[in-house]
C-alpha cells in the first residue's frame, strides 16, 4: 500500500552545500587558521545559563528540558531549578573567581526581572552577559507570529538593559530552539551573535534576511545537561571527558597549526551542586593549567570573523 | 503481517563448517562510517516523525551537519592512521551536498553502499515503484559520481518494507546490513534465485547506541570495542567471524570521544596477523565465492531448511 505522494521522492534542495541558505559548506580542514588572544592554541569559552522554569508551564510547542514533570504544583522541580539561581550560581561565581575565569552568563528576561541582584553580582564579578530569551516556557518556534516573537526578544533585551545598563548584543534561545525566522528577527533587533546552532567548532557567519549574524560554537555533546542528566554519567566522567577533549584539541591545534575552541555549558542547578562543584573545578583547572590555553569571550570570538 | 520474517533459516552457532578468511585470518574486520544527510525540513511520512521538535529542530540538525563540516575529517584522519578503508553507509544525496567528502573517500579507495537518499526519507508506506526508484537512484548516482557499482544496502534510518530484501537481490546487491541475527554472514531467502547475504553490521557496538541508548562514556565505548574484538578473535580460531564498527562522525568525531576511540582502533589493528582489515564488499565477495554453498548445505543437513522466501513462507510448514 502506498500512501506517500510521489513528491516524497522529489528533492528540491539536493544540491551542493546545506539544504538552507544560512551558511555555505566549509570543511574545517580547509579554513585559514584563526588567531586567538595571547596567541593561544586553545580557547576556553564557558557559558552559564540563568533560567527561570515557571511552575505552570504551557509546554508548548514542546516541554523544555528541565521543565516541570509531576502534576501541579510540581514544587520538587520548581525548587531544584530555583536552587541554581540562589546557591548554584554563587558556587560557580566563587569558583570562577578562584580560577580567574571570565564566563558568559546567558540570562533570561524573567531572571533579570525577578532577581536583578543576581545579574548585578555576575556583572560585578566581571563576567559577560547575553540574552537567553524570556523564560524556559517562552520557546521560539515557527508557529509564533512576528509580533509574538519580537515581543519575546524585545521584552528580554529590555529587562536585561534595565538591570545592566547595556542592551545585550548576544543571544541564546531557550532550549536552543528557533523558528525558521528567528535568526532574521534577532538580527533585526540588533543582535550580533547567537549560539543556538551546533554546526561547527569555530565561529561562522550566518546569513539572514535582516543581515549577518555571527554563529558562535557551543558544544551540545559536552554540555553538563547532556552528559550528567541525559547520559546519566557521573561528574567524574564529565571531568575526564573535558580533559580528553582538551588533550585532543590542543594536539590537533598543534598538528594543523590551527587554534581550536573548547566550549562548555554549566548550569547552576546541575553543575553548582555540592557533590559536583569540586569535580567541575578539577575539569576546568585541568584545562586552564596547560600552556597555550586562554579563556575567551564573545568579543574575542567575534573578532575572529571579518564582520 | 507475519510473526516471523522467514528471511533466513535457524542455524545454531555450534559446529558450523569452518570459515577461513583470506591469508588464514580469523576475524574479518570492517568499519562503516555512516555519512548521512538529515534534512532541515523534510516531508512527512505518517509512520515516523523525522525530528522531535517542530521544524526546524536546530540542535540535532546542526549537530549532524557538524559531522559533515568537522567530525568527518577527524574520523578520516584516525582511520588513515590505522590504515583502514571505510565501507561507507551513504545517504546518496551526500554526493550532491558534500562532494568534497566524497572526493576524499574516493581518493582513499573506500567502498560506498547505499543508506537511502536521505536519512529523513523513510521506506515506510512506499509503493514498490517508489522503493525501486530509491534503489535505482542509489545505483546510478553512486556509479556516476564514483565509478563504483554499489553492492550493499542499509535501509535509510533502518526503515523497511516486506519487499526490501527481495528488491535488493533483484538489483544484484550482494549484501544487506539490515539484520542483526548473527556474527557471521548467512544466505538470505529472497525471490528470484539471486544470491543475497546478510552482512554482520552491529547495533551493539554502534556509536549511536552505545553513547545515546546505553549511555556509555567514550572510554567505556573503547573498552567495549576491545572486549567485543577479543571475543570474536578467540572464537575466530574455530570459524571465521565478522566484526563491524558502525560509526557516525557527528558522534564519535567529538574531541572528548575520538581519542579513546582511536585507542580501540589501534588495539584492533595491532592484531593484523589474525585480522583481515577489509571492506564489506570484499567480505561478501569472498563469502559468496567460498562459503555460501557450504552454509546452505549445512543448514539443510541439520534439517533446518525452510521453504519459501522472506514474508512468503512455503507450504510445507516450518521447523
Amino acid at each position: 500500500m502506498s500512501i506517500l505522494p510521489d513528491s516524497y521522492l522529489t528533492y528540491a534542495r539536493r544540491h551542493a552545500g546545506p539544504d538552507h541558505d544560512y551558511y555555505p559548506a566549509s570543511p574545517i580542514v580547509d579554513r585559514a587558521p584563526l588567531t586567538l588572544p595571547r596567541a593561544a592554541l586553545l580557547g576556553l569559552w564557558v557559558v552559564v545559563p540563568l533560567e527561570f522554569f515557571p511552575l505552570n508551564p504551557t509546554g508548548q510547542p514542546f516541554k523544555t528540558p528541565g521543565a516541570m514533570q509531576t502534576p501541579y504544583p510540581d514544587l520538587r522541580h520548581y525548587t531544584t531549578r530555583d536552587y541554581g539561581n540562589r546557591v548554584g550560581a554563587y558556587r560557580l561565581l566563587k569558583l570562577f573567581g578562584k580560577l580567574g575565569l571570565r564566563a558568559t552568563f546567558a540570562v533570561q528576561g524573567a531572571v533579570a526581572e525577578r532577581y536583578p541582584g543576581l545579574v548585578r553580582d555576575v556583572l560585578a564579578d566581571g563576567h559577560n552577559i547575553c540574552a537567553h530569551g524570556w523564560d524556559t516556557d517562552s520557546l521560539h518556534h515557527s508557529g509564533l507570529s512576528v509580533d509574538q516573537e519580537n515581543s519575546f526578544i524585545t521584552r528580554t533585551l529590555d529587562a536585561l538593559h534595565s538591570v545592566s545598563g547595556t542592551r545585550p548584543d548576544g543571544w541564546i534561545s531557550p532550549a536552543r530552539a528557533e523558528g525558521f525566522a528567528t535568526p532574521a528577527r534577532l538580527a533585526a533587533n540588533s543582535i550580533r551573535w547567537f549560539a543556538d546552532w551546533a554546526h561547527d567548532d569555530l565561529p561562522t557567519t550566518f546569513q539572514t534576511q535582516e543581515g549577518i549574524l555571527a554563529a558562535l560554537p557551543l558544544s551540545n555533546e559536552l554540555d553538563d545537561w547532556q552528559i550528567l542528566i541525559n547520559y546519566t554519567r557521573p561528574e567524574q566522567e564529565w571531568a575526564i571527558q573535558v580533559r580528553d577533549a582538551a588533550d585532543w584539541l590542543l594536539d590537533e591545534a598543534k598538528r594543523l597549526n590551527s587554534p581550536r575552541l573548547l566550549t562548555l555549558t554549566l548550569r547552576p542547578f546541575v553543575s553548582g551542586l555540592p557533590y559536583r562543584i569540586k569535580l567541575i573545578e578539577e575539569g576546568l583547572s585541568g584545562v586552564l593549567r596547560r600552556s597555550d590555553v586562554s579563556v575567551v569571550g564573545p568579543d574575542d570570538l567575534l573578532n575572529l570573523l571579518s564582520l | 503481517m507475519h510473526s516471523d520474517p522467514n528471511l533466513y533459516d535457524f542455524w545454531p552457532y555450534r559446529d558450523r563448517p569452518k570459515i577461513t578468511w583470506p591469508y588464514n585470518k580469523k576475524v574479518a574486520f570492517w568499519v562503516a562510517p555512516n555519512i548521512e544527510f538529515y534534512e532541515l525540513d523534510p516531508p512527512t511520512n505518517p509512520s515516523r516523525k523525522p525530528w522531535g521538535r517542530p521544524h526546524p529542530d536546530i540542535v540535532p540538525y546542526s549537530a549532524r551537519d557538524w559531522g559533515n563540516r568537522v567530525g568527518h575529517w577527524r574520523l578520516m584522519e584516525v582511520m588513515d592512521e590505522c590504515d583502514i578503508r571505510g565501507s561507507i553507509s551513504l545517504s546518496v544525496a551526500m554526493l550532491d551536498h558534500h562532494p568534497e567528502i566524497i572526493r576524499a573517500c574516493v581518493d582513499r579507495n573506500w567502498e560506498f553502499f547505499s543508506h537511502g537518499i536521505y536519512n529523513t526519507r523513510y521506506s515506510y508506506n512506499m509503493s514498490e515503484a517508489q522503493e525501486r526508484a530509491v534503489l535505482e537512484d542509489s545505483i546510478r548516482s553512486v556509479m556516476d559520481a564514483t565509478g563504483q557499482r554499489i553492492r550493499g544496502y542499509l535501509a535509510p534510518a533502518l526503515t523497511h518494507t516486506e519487499r526490501t530484501l527481495d528488491l535488493l537481490a533483484e538489483y544484484e546487491f550482494w549484501y544487506s546490513c539490515d539484520l542483526f541475527q548473527d556474527d557471521q554472514p548467512q544466505p538470505l531467502k529472497v525471490k528470484g534465485g539471486k544470491r543475497l547475504i546478510s552482512m554482520p553490521y552491529s547495533l551493539e557496538v554502534n556509536d549511536v547506541i552505545t553513547y545515546g541508548i546505553y549511555q556509555q562514556s567514550p572510554r567505556a565505548y573503547a573498552d567495549t570495542l576491545m572486549r567485543h574484538f577479543d571475543q570474536l578473535l578467540e572464537e575466530g580460531s574455530e570459524t571465521g567471524t565478522v566484526m563491524c564498527i558502525p560509526l557516525h562522525a557527528y558522534l564519535v568525531g567529538h574531541p572528548h570521544r575520538i581519542g579513546p576511540f582511536r585507542e580501540a582502533l589501534r588495539y584492533i589493528t595491532s592484531h593484523r596477523q589474525d585480522v583481515w582489515v577489509t571492506t564489506a564488499k570484499e567480505i561478501a565477495e569472498f563469502y559468496l565465492a567460498n562459503h555460501y554453498e557450504q552454509s546452505l548445505a549445512d543448514i539443510a543437513r541439520r534439517g533446518n531448511f525452510r521453504p519459501g522466501t522472506g514474508f512468503n513462507p512455503g507450504q510445507q510448514g516450518g521447523l
